[in-house]
């Protein structure tokens, strides 16, 4: 194939990945608004199809198929293009494929009534076997794309040796590394659920399968944030003429995220029996450390701003502020979601607050605190970046890109509005995963009330602005509006690669380090339930 | 690798305020005993009605004046439905699951616990406040899981 026939081949592939995960991000929105009408007590769901399936949805396709998707797209994108290259796309495509073909297994189970679990499944809740399975190929198939990226790395050291792989597939790279270990968890889970769900095994430790998804579901929400990251370290810079503010910095930030990700689970189950004090203990303290490369993050987005404000003759924080490109959509996307991650950042220090976790556990604070972390920061990000790469994937000048505007603003407000609301209901006492929190007029009830209403409000925000996202990227599409083929160019670093230390190239032994680290970490809690299996569980369908 | 001073200072000052964060809680651990609750005790979850002193579910009181309560959640209810206290009073909670896992959440406490079919999940609370309080299960357990509450009465002395 040729150049531009090569690139248009590929672009296919991101194509795919990309609007599959628009796909899921405006059905999700749609069971999320209704929720927030059904908690604020203005509507109640069907009969036939009852909230928690709703909410069942809205997680999934939120959390797990959204998410995962777009960070597929992406990675692949930014690999093909930083790598040209002739290349197969077979296994872009497998990867696509199979990804899509889990996601539809879970979601006919879960429309069909028969996996009203949640996102989290948690045992002795026993779903429908294919639900699992489903969940687990499409795991598989992330897989798959990892190969892809993976073996690109490859490709460029034995093309380019001695030469450091371009920083942004090497967080691309880094981050599903990290993933391949995160996912290891999920998967064992699965090896224990899928038997117990055919009915070969009679009964499940239920404490294991909490604690194996727990050794994924946190370790999901660095995917989801390194897959931001990689927009604000190599793109977003490129929107106001600045660096990457250093190549070094940015490769220790993702080698500490593959290694510091994983081990911090546990900080979700500090109300659980059968894990002794001690170790909710140590998960605070490697929780803490995880805060560390997002810390050196937040320094390098500003350094990057304020040099760029520099170059241009602007000094002082205002100036600088000011000096932001804030009416582009891709650009303000971002911008937006770093103002959130701000809130997002501390209340999730919060959560990990060992005996302070138990004012906030389980109340509708959390649900608050994940909306500001991967509803803003990276859901923002992901939507700004999707303005800045589809006209690069289609060859279409963006369709409206006022409204592309629009829904950045749009999405910052509903979220400060329903997120707060949602803190300070929680603070309250107001639970989370709940159909309507009533509790037949009870005083402390009551209180919640004026919360969810506005929280409810907020949601309408959020779903007009997801209307508009979608009318942008499938106006786009279907428009015949050509552009001049553009450019993904990258963020280059203000200070040279050459500076950076060879320790932090190696990606792929990081990876056996940290699978290492985070085994040595959870030996403690595992080891306990191991040697105190207690009871196994049966199991049963309560919906 | 160069590290600009300012990201140097940066990093001290986020690595320290963390490292503050982490001594606050230990000394609330160790000085005013703020740990999470960790139920080490197991029990079988099919014989929960049979097994003391489960097959009772209710307030005790103890000769040195405290409580303990023991509760039984299944779907969709929390045994005993009502428990009433004096005011004043430092009530230990051991709670069970006959089935899936359920939550046990006091609003205006921090009375918080997952409770996990096969162990006994258990934490202590002074009452100081008179009034009802609503004790909710605040983990997703199945169709009728917003129903699934009780009502804790606290009595003015």
């Amino acid at each position: 194939m040729t150049g531009d026939l090569q690139v248009r081949a590929e672009n296919r592939v991101v194509i795919a990945h990309i609007y599959t995960s628009t796909a899921a991000i405006a059905l999700g929105a749609v069971f999320g608004v209704f929720q927030g009408f059904s908690r604020a007590g203005a509507v109640a769901a069907p009969s036939w199809f009852d909230y928690y399936r709703i909410l069942t949805m809205h997680g999934v396709l939120m959390a797990l198929v959204f998410t995962t998707f777009f960070i597929t797209g992406l990675c692949l994108f930014v690999t093909y293009r930083a790598i040209p290259r002739e290349r197969k796309l077979t296994i872009g495509w497998i990867g696509w494929l199979v990804m899509l073909v889990g996601t539809a297994m879970a979601a006919v189970e879960i429309l069909a009534g028969n996996a009203t679990v949640l996102y989290t499944f948690y045992a002795p809740l026993k779903a429908s076997p294919w639900f699992y399975i489903g969940a687990t190929i499409l795991v598989l198939g992330t897989w798959v794309v990892a190969y892809e990226i993976f073996e690109n790395v490859v490709y460029w050291r034995k093309t380019n040796p001695g030469k450091p792989v371009p920083l942004v597939v090497f967080c691309a790279a880094a981050t599903f590394v990290m993933w391949i270990v995160a996912t290891l968890g999920v998967v064992a889970e699965m090896v224990m659920l899928i038997p117990w769900a055919f009915g070969w095994v009679p009964t499940i430790n239920v404490l294991l399968t909490r604690l194996f998804f727990w050794y994924f579901g946190h370790p999901l929400v660095y995917f989801w944030i390194m897959g931001a990251y990689i927009i604000w370290y190599n793109i977003i810079p490129t929107r106001y003429g600045g660096n990457t503010f250093s190549d070094g910095l940015t490769r220790l930030t993702f080698v500490m995220l593959i290694l510091l990700s994983t081990p911090v689970g546990i900080h979700h189950e500090f109300m659980e029996p059968g894990i002794s004090s001690a170790w909710k203990a140590l998960f605070t303290v490697t929780t803490y450390g995880v805060a560390i490369p997002s810390f050196i993050t937040a320094f390098a987005i500003f350094a990057s701003f304020e040099l760029a404000a520099i170059k241009q003759g602007r000094k002082g924080f205002i100036a600088t502020v000011k000096s932001l490109p804030w009416s582009d959509p891709a650009f303000a996307g971002a911008g937006y979601g770093m103002l959130l991650f701000i809130l997002g950042g501390f209340g999730g220090l919060v959560n990990a607050s060992y005996g302070m976790d138990a004012v906030v556990h389980n109340t509708i604070w959390i649900v608050g605190h994940f909306h500001v972390t991967v509803g803003g920061p990276v859901a923002l990000t992901f939507l700004g970046a999707a303005y800045w790469m589809i006209p690069r994937l289609t060859g279409r000048a963006l369709w409206k890109p006022e409204w592309a505007l629009m829904q950045t603003r749009l999405w910052f407000i509903g979220m400060l509005i329903m997120s707060f609301s949602m803190h300070f209901a929680g603070l309250l006492g107001a639970p989370r995963r709940t159909a309507e929190v009533s509790y037949q007029g009870a005083a402390v009830a009551q209180a919640w009330h004026p919360y969810m209403t506005v929280a409810a409000a907020g949601g309408v925000f959020l779903f007009l602005s997801i209307l508009m996202f979608v009318a942008v990227a499938l106006g786009t599409l279907l428009q015949n509006r050509k552009t001049e083929p553009m450019e993904a160019a990258f963020a280059v670093s203000a200070t040279p690669p050459a500076a950076t230390p060879a320790a932090l190239q190696h990606l792929f032994r990081w990876g056996l380090i940290a699978f290492a680290f985070a085994v040595i970490v959870y030996a403690g809690p595992i080891g306990e339930i191991i040697r105190h299996p207690g009871y196994g569980v049966a199991g049963m369908r309560t919906w | 690798m160069h590290v600009h001073r300012y990201e140097r200072w940066w990093m001290i000052f986020g690595v320290g305020m963390l490292i503050g964060f982490l001594a606050l809680l230990a000394f609330a651990a160790v000085a005013n005993s703020i740990v999470p609750p960790s139920g080490m005790e197991q029990i079988d979850p099919k014989l929960v009605a049979q097994t003391p002193p489960f097959n009772h579910p209710g307030l005790r009181r103890l000769s040195d004046g405290s409580y303990e309560a023991y509760y039984i959640a299944q779907v969709f209810a929390f045994d005993p439905p009502v428990l009433t206290i004096p005011q004043g009073a430092k009530v230990t909670f051991y709670v069970t699951s006959t089935d899936v896992v359920h939550g046990f959440f006091i609003p205006g406490t921090a009375v918080n616990m997952m409770v996990v079919p096969g162990w006994v999940n258990t934490q202590t609370h002074v009452f100081r406040r008179a009034g009802e309080y609503l004790l909710i299960c605040h983990e997703y357990c199945g169709i009728g899981h917003q129903n699934m509450f009780g009502k804790i009465e606290v009595t003015r002395r």
